[in-house]
Formats: C-alpha cells, sequence, structure tokens
C-alpha cells in the first residue's frame, strides 16, 4: 500500500500541469547557469545562481519583488547590457557556451532568445510591419505574407487581426498587443522565449488566452516566465524557481535563489519553510 | 439633524475675494499679451492695407518708385536662404541629437561639455551669429554676400534649437519600444533608425520649424553679413546675391516717405502671413503624426 502510494505519487510530480512528462532532473539543458551574480554597478542584485533550464520546458521564476528574477531573466538574452554599469559573474551557458564570453555577440544571442515584456510594447506601425520587424531588421528580403500569416496563427491572433493588417497595432486590446508581441518574437525563430510577468497589465480573460498560448509553444520553444502569480506558475509551468530577497551581514538587499525543482513538487511539498511561507501567502 | 441645518452646511462660504483677485490677475496676465499682438497685427493690417495687392509679390523693390515698388526678390530670397538653411540645419541637428542621445555615453564628462555648451548657444544673440558668419563664410571662405553664406550662418543660429527640441522628441520615444526592438536582435543603429528616429518626427518637425521661423525673421545677421543693398533680382544660385524680407521691411523704414512706410506694413503682414503658415504646417505635422503610447 505504502510503496504503491509513494509511486502514485512520483507519477503525479513527473505529470506537469499542462500535461507533459517531466524528469527529475534536467536532462537536456538548453541554459545552464553557474553561480552567476548580476551587478548593477556595486549593487549585487542576485548573487550566486545555479539552475539549468530545460529544453521545450517551462520554467518559472517566482519570488516578492526586489528579489531579482526579472534581473535575472535579462541576464539570458543579455538585456542587461543596456544598463550602464550592470554586469555579470559567473557563467551563464547557452548550449554548453558562455554568452558572455568574449566573442559572443549579444545580437546574436537575442536572435536565439526572444523577449516578451510586462507592458506590451508594440511598436508604432501596422501589426503586419510588428510581426515583420524581426525578420527585416535580421535582413530578410522579399515578400513576408506568409511569416505574418504562419507567426500570427501561431500566435492564436490570425483570425481577429486577418482583415486588419494594414491597421495599426495601437488599435488592439492589451491582450492583443501582447499575443502580437509573441508573434513578433516568434517571426525571428528564436529557441528560447523569455517573458517577464507578460500578463501583469492584462485581465483574468485576456491572460488565459496568453496561458494556453505558453502551453501551446512550449511544444516548439523553451520558455521561460517570471511571474508575480504564483497560480499562474501553478498552472502552466513544468519547473518552478523560488527567489527571496535577503539582507546579508551588511544589511544590504541580495536576491538569492530559494529551491529550484518540479512545479507540482515544489508547491504540493516545498523544500524550505520560505517557499512554504510565500506559496500559502504568508508574504510577499 | 434637520433640514436647515444640512441646507447651511452645503451652503458653502461664496468665492472668496483672493481667490477673485487671483483669476483677475491671471485674466489680465493673459490680456496683455493678447491684446499687444492683436494692436500690433490690426496697426500693421490697417497701414499696409492699400498696397496688399499683387503688385508686391510682382514687382521688384524701388526707393524711388513707391507706386510700383514691391517685394517680389525679398520674397524669393526668403524662400532660398531659408529652404538652404532647413538642408544643412535639419540633418546636421538631427544627427547630432541622435548622437547625443541614443549613442553618447550620458555619464561621461564629454558629454556632459557638449550638453552645456549647446544649451549656451541657443541663448546666444543672433548678432553674434551675424560676426561669425561674416569672419568665417563671408571672408574666410570667400563666399561673399550670397544666398549660401546667408544659409550656413542662419543654420549655425538654428541648429542649437533644432538639437535640444529633437532631443526632447527623441527622450519623449519610450525605452520598451527601444528595448522590443533590441530584443529582436536589431542594432542599435537600426533601433535608432527604424523605430526611434520615425516615433520622433512629430517633435523634431514642430521643432525644426519653430526653430526656422524664428530664422525667417532675423535681420540682425544678415545685416551684418553685408544685405543691406537693394536687390531687384531673384537669386538663381546659392552664389547669387539675396535680399530676404526682414531686410527689405528695415530698409523701407528708413525711408522719410510715407508711401514706404504703407509698403514696409504690407511687407510685414506678407511676413507674418509667411509664419503663421509655417506654424499651421508645424501644428498640422504634429497632429498627423500623433502617437499614444
Amino acid at each position: 500500500m505504502n510503496n504503491n502510494g509513494d509511486i502514485t505519487m512520483q507519477l503525479d510530480h513527473a505529470l506537469s500541469p499542462r500535461g507533459a512528462t517531466i524528469p527529475l532532473e534536467v536532462n537536456d539543458p538548453v541554459f545552464t547557469l553557474d553561480d552567476v551574480s548580476v551587478f548593477y554597478g556595486d549593487y549585487e542584485a542576485i548573487r550566486n545562481v545555479t539552475l539549468p533550464i530545460g529544453k521545450n520546458e517551462i520554467t518559472a521564476f517566482i519570488g516578492p519583488s526586489g528579489c531579482g528574477k526579472s534581473t535575472l531573466l535579462r541576464s539570458f538574452n543579455r538585456m542587461n547590457d543596456l544598463i550602464i554599469g550592470s554586469h555579470l559573474k559567473g557563467v551563464v551557458a547557452y548550449h554548453g557556451t558562455d554568452i558572455y564570453g568574449p566573442d559572443v555577440d549579444p545580437i546574436e544571442v537575442r536572435r536565439k532568445v526572444g523577449m516578451v515584456f510586462q507592458k506590451p510594447n508594440v511598436f508604432p506601425k501596422s501589426i503586419y510591419e510588428n510581426v515583420a520587424y524581426g525578420p527585416k531588421v535580421n535582413g530578410a528580403k522579399g515578400n513576408l505574407d506568409d511569416v505574418v500569416e504562419e507567426c500570427l496563427t501561431r500566435a492564436a491572433l490570425w483570425n481577429e487581426v486577418k482583415d486588419d493588417l494594414k491597421k495599426s497595432a495601437y488599435a488592439l486590446s492589451g491582450g492583443q498587443q501582447q499575443r502580437l508581441v509573441i508573434a513578433r518574437c516568434i517571426a525571428v525563430k528564436p529557441e528560447v522565449i523569455l517573458m517577464d510577468e507578460p500578463c501583469a497589465s492584462l485581465d483574468p480573460i485576456a491572460t488565459a488566452k496568453i496561458e494556453d498560448l505558453m502551453v501551446e509553444l512550449a511544444n516548439d520553444y523553451t520558455i521561460v516566465i517570471v511571474t508575480h502569480n504564483m497560480q499562474q506558475a501553478a498552472r502552466v509551468s513544468d519547473r518552478t524557481a523560488f527567489f527571496t530577497a535577503e539582507l546579508d551581514d551588511n544589511e544590504v538587499r541580495h536576491g538569492r535563489l530559494v529551491e529550484f525543482g518540479r512545479t507540482r513538487e515544489l508547491f504540493s511539498s516545498p523544500g524550505d519553510s520560505r517557499t512554504e511561507d510565500y506559496i500559502s501567502g504568508r508574504f510577499g | 439633524m434637520s433640514h436647515t441645518q444640512i441646507e447651511n452646511q452645503l451652503a458653502g462660504r461664496g468665492t472668496l475675494l483672493r481667490d477673485r483677485v487671483f483669476m483677475w490677475s491671471l485674466f489680465v496676465s493673459l490680456a496683455i499679451g493678447v491684446l499687444t499682438l492683436a494692436v500690433l497685427l490690426i496697426y500693421v493690417t490697417v497701414k499696409g492695407w492699400p498696397r496688399l495687392d499683387i503688385r508686391l509679390f510682382t514687382n521688384m523693390p524701388s526707393v524711388r518708385d513707391a507706386e510700383n515698388a514691391g517685394a517680389q526678390s525679398a520674397i524669393t530670397g526668403t524662400i532660398w536662404v531659408i529652404s538652404f538653411t532647413a538642408l544643412i540645419a535639419l540633418p546636421t541637428g538631427v544627427l547630432a541629437a541622435l548622437h547625443l542621445e541614443e549613442f553618447a555615453r550620458p555619464d561621461s564628462r564629454f558629454q556632459r561639455f557638449i550638453e552645456v555648451n549647446i544649451q549656451n548657444l541657443a541663448a546666444v544673440p543672433s548678432i553674434v551669429y551675424g560676426i561669425l558668419g561674416l569672419a568665417v563664410f563671408a571672408r574666410a571662405l570667400a563666399l561673399g554676400q550670397s544666398v549660401i553664406t546667408a544659409s550656413l550662418t542662419l543654420a549655425l543660429l538654428v541648429l542649437p534649437v533644432i538639437i535640444i527640441s529633437t532631443r526632447e522628441a527623441l527622450r519623449a520615444v519610450p525605452r520598451n519600444i527601444r528595448d522590443g526592438s533590441l530584443a529582436l536582435g536589431a542594432t542599435e543603429w537600426q533601433t535608432a533608425y527604424r523605430q526611434t528616429l520615425p516615433a520622433a518626427i512629430p517633435g523634431i518637425a514642430t521643432g525644426t520649424i519653430l526653430a526656422l521661423s524664428r530664422a525667417i525673421g532675423e535681420a540682425a545677421p544678415l545685416l551684418l553679413l553685408g544685405a543691406v543693398s537693394f536687390i531687384t533680382f531673384n537669386p538663381d544660385g546659392v552664389l547669387s546675391g539675396y535680399t530676404t524680407l526682414p531686410i527689405q521691411i528695415f530698409n523701407w523704414t528708413k525711408e522719410s516717405r510715407e508711401e514706404f512706410q504703407v509698403l514696409a506694413a504690407a511687407t510685414i503682414v506678407v511676413l507674418l502671413l509667411l509664419l503663421l503658415a509655417m506654424n499651421f504646417v508645424a501644428i498640422w505635422i504634429r497632429n498627423r503624426t500623433q502617437k499614444r503610447w
């Protein structure tokens, strides 16, 4: 009886909320973070993170405000480079190559690792031009109609906009804009999509659509999502990393990785009391 | 609480004297500005009215024949000078602003030095630019009293204003548009050229037109450059001699005969109409291309 119970429990944990089977360890990592710390000037925003990101998995970063989860996310595509004074210690390896290595061009990294932002940042252009922008800046020539249709279809937006492709992207609702941003991101054919609180400015219905889309996209892409919404992490992600902000000996606040594991496990039997306090709503 | 008690409480205390005085002082201040402008406009229009006709546009200036004198060479000269001013100042100013705003490191000492200098240049009196133009363009480069000398000098005059307004317009483009572009693998140059600059066009256009409409009314630097003679021909090239509307107005107001004062008033109306037209274009561009984020 007891044994059987354990097996059922393990099987249950291996099956992620979206129905994918997730091994206990990450077997096929796209990214491997080794002892990564990110600094803004002298300030260490997040300290000593070691973490793998599994291929075609959805990894959620959760934790209270100021725990450095967005900062960490932005180190996957070197967006932190754009902030003057920021630098990184440790290794962020993409398929074994350190993306902060001397021969790496951050622009090439960003072509492989796309990003969706908190506020839908559509360009002040037509819907069509928003999707075609990525291929164009990456040197695509000729007719992009097929690419635009394919990406909008994949982002579950085609049916809503197919007659209005020439209209301004600003005419769309917030949820549609965010799906347009996802379509725009897919058009560059990345391997990884980073999402920084993609539903923070959306209503529950629009949020549900984005979540469905994430699950759909996980078949072809590796997704890393930062979210404030624990239910969202529990609903869509395969693995969850819980971060928190802690005071060090000098009373300075740093983000730390507390726990990383399969989402079902982390939510049902957290290994750390801080995780338990956070997911049960006692703080944050 | 009784009905009357509530009525009394809700009645308020009426408008305080202090509030009324404040409202009136606001209104009077506004009226001073608007009335001055109105009086000025009405005065020149009434005075210039007898000569506000086709002769102003078809005939050349004269200091003898007031009856047949026009301002054609001044109108064409103004258009020539201001067109080349725009051609020189607009690309230079926009590219300089783009460099300062998008590519230069904001924390460098050199950057701060440049910034302070541009701010100061915008406040330099126009006559000083005239002296510079005379020394550098007219004499050192031997361009003489030509359209291009005037355009180069006026371009220097408006350049700081164009740089400042372009920077403001670029800064108004939200950071997340740039981030969105860079995250798609665009280079910084592609981002500036395809996203930031197009999004800033309304601000750049209005800033530039307002700067040019300042230049169009300038007489002082051009007088210093030697544009005092009566020009009775239209410019036919950048090295051609020229006169402009402000210069022509200045020349006529020096004449003692009343007919020339009337002619000057009529020319002022033409200059004002030109300025109004430019400002309307600025407003039109702004309204047409206005973006919401």
